[in-house]
């Protein structure tokens, strides 16, 4: 690991002005500092910045503050109660202790899991622009079969962001240019030519909270992950869905995927050719088939697209209780 | 950007040095000197590096070898106060082993992956080696050293001993931490959650069948 400097930031300004890589939690950071991954100058700890309360927006959503610990969000009575996807998400993703540690916000910004990404023996345009992908033509079982580029396959790890995907969130940042407001799926970039640069924010830019609007009375949700193990692991392929049924029409739905896209993956495809439909197998089986319509697998992953389309099918029929 | 002195640091600081947990003659301190004694034959330089190694004589933290980089940081540890210099990279878990002669918490991985390095950190459960010491200043860390109080086992502990959950026992510590710790987090009654609870602790022996029974005992028990 690399020297550097360390400071404690006492507010988000203080933050801000300081002009080093924040930490939180630290689950990913030090990780891939210790990997050589990672080698920031200065580290600028937040952990003391006020940002650990969920709290009811006036709007009838969750604000989240970004320093909220993954274990707390997900036992907090408000997110199991009306945001069952968020729970069941978070309590999906790698283990006790590191739930206790992993912040909102980090989460967020977790870095992918690619081998190759993790492995400075190897070339790879995320961690060195241009200097080629390891995985394309490597061993990419794990890899991402939407969103992808030739320059960049890897796939975002995380398991809150596709459950916050699914409910539409908003991420709040504050940053040397003053505040603003991203909505989550504008948040994240695909890899394209630049790999390096994976979501919208600017240097030095903080996130500060999450917000989570209402959902309409009736409305069910569920996440499932598929993935090697029972417990702690990645997915392989996941899917949140949050629907409300009336009678037996879709009223509405969102779907969203983990583990097979660059990126949470945002399922519109899948939405379009259910919304106005009838909850039943048929349906559901062609809005999987929408929603990977664009799949692109590689040598080691083509058993993703299938293994994605019975994650969509599956958790529509829970959120619908077609089952 | 200027380094600022963190006022806790001022804080009145015992600079006593901790017993070892079993009295004077811990079963390390005895292989340090033994190591030592049988390098002197051979090497000297191998007989200092053993020699500095046990826990009898660890240098004041005042006058320890100047490290660049190092700065004072006070952690609180099974409710004692220790006042060490540490470089900012020095995560709690090699804080605990290398700087305060704290080996109950095993190393296994070093990235999150295993669970050998568990502590409690303000009675969370947490990896050790994922986490800077100075970022855990105003923190209350207990390891399985803080455990056992006036000479009882934790009942976590005697659990593991009657249902023999271990068997090399690397993983031990960090097994009995998390179990320690889900004793008080929100998880089903059935062996399932106990499994799911403890999946963050990785046991290379497979001992994972009496682990579940030792922590069910004490659940059951409570």
């Amino acid at each position: 690991m690399e020297v550097f400097r360390y400071s404690q930031a006492q507010s988000v300004d203080n933050a801000i002005k300081a002009g080093g890589k924040f930490i939180a939690g630290g689950t990913t950071l030090v990780d891939l500092m210790k990997l050589n991954v990672e080698k920031p100058q200065a580290l600028v700890d937040i952990n003391g910045l006020k940002l650990d309360k969920v709290e009811a927006t006036p709007e009838g959503g969750l604000k989240i503050g970004a320093l909220v610990r993954n274990s707390d969000l997900a036992h907090h009575p408000e997110v199991q109660s009306r945001y069952a996807v968020l729970s069941q998400a978070l309590l999906s993703g790698a283990s006790p202790q590191l739930r206790n540690m992993a912040t909102t916000g980090g989460n967020l910004l977790q870095r992918t899991r690619c081998y190759y990404f993790r492995d400075t023996a190897y070339v790879c345009n995320k961690r060195q622009p241009g200097s080629g992908c390891s995985a394309i033509d490597g061993y990419n079982r794990i890899h991402a079969v939407l969103g992808g580029s030739d320059q960049c396959v890897a796939t975002h790890p995380s398991d809150m962001a596709v459950a916050m995907t699914a409910l539409e969130a908003t991420v709040y940042t504050q940053g040397p240019k003053g505040s603003r407001s991203i909505a989550l799926n504008d948040f994240y970039l695909l890899p394209g030519n630049t790999p390096d640069k994976e979501n919208v924010l600017e240097p030095g830019e903080l996130i500060t909270h999450v917000t989570i609007p209402a959902l309409a009375a009736g409305t069910k949700s569920y996440y499932i992950k598929l993935r090697d193990r029972a417990q702690y692991e990645f997915a392989l392929s996941s899917a949140a869905v949050i629907a409300r049924v009336n009678g037996k029409k879709i009223e509405q739905v969102r779907v969203a995927l983990g583990g097979v896209g660059t990126r949470p993956w945002r399922a519109k495809e899948a939405e379009s050719a259910l919304e106005g439909h009838e909850a039943n197998p048929v349906n559901f089986r062609k809005a999987a088939d929408a929603a990977l319509a664009g799949a692109k697998p590689l040598k080691d992953n083509a058993f993703k697209v299938e293994l994605a389309k019975r994650a969509i099918v599956r958790a529509l029929e829970v959120a619908t209780q077609t089952v | 950007m200027t380094k600022q002195r963190d006022p806790r640091h001022d804080e009145q600081v015992s600079e006593q040095q901790p017993e070892p947990a079993f009295g004077r003659f811990s079963r390390r301190s005895f292989l340090s000197q033994l190591g030592a004694a049988t390098a002197a034959a051979t090497a000297a330089p191998f007989a200092h590096a053993a020699a500095t190694a046990t826990i009898e004589a660890p240098p004041a933290p005042d006058e320890a070898m100047a490290i660049p980089g190092a700065v004072p940081v006070t952690l609180t540890v099974n409710g004692q106060k220790h006042k060490v210099m540490l470089e900012p990279r020095v995560t709690l878990l090699d804080a605990l082993r290398d700087h305060m002669q704290m080996f109950g918490t095993k190393k296994g991985c070093d990235h999150g992956q295993c669970g050998a390095c568990t502590v409690h950190v303000n009675g969370r459960r947490v990896n050790s080696c994922l986490s800077f010491a100075i970022m855990h200043q105003q923190d209350e860390i207990t390891t399985i050293e803080g455990l056992a109080k006036d000479g009882q086992l934790h009942p976590v502990q005697q659990a593991f001993l009657e249902h023999d959950g271990f068997q090399c026992g690397y993983c031990t510590p960090g097994q009995i931490m998390s179990a320690v710790a889900l004793l008080k987090e929100p998880i089903g009654a059935d062996d399932d959650s106990v499994r799911a609870a403890m999946s963050g602790n990785i046991c290379r022996c497979g001992a994972y069948n009496n682990i579940v029974d030792a922590v069910q005992q004490v659940r059951h028990q409570a």
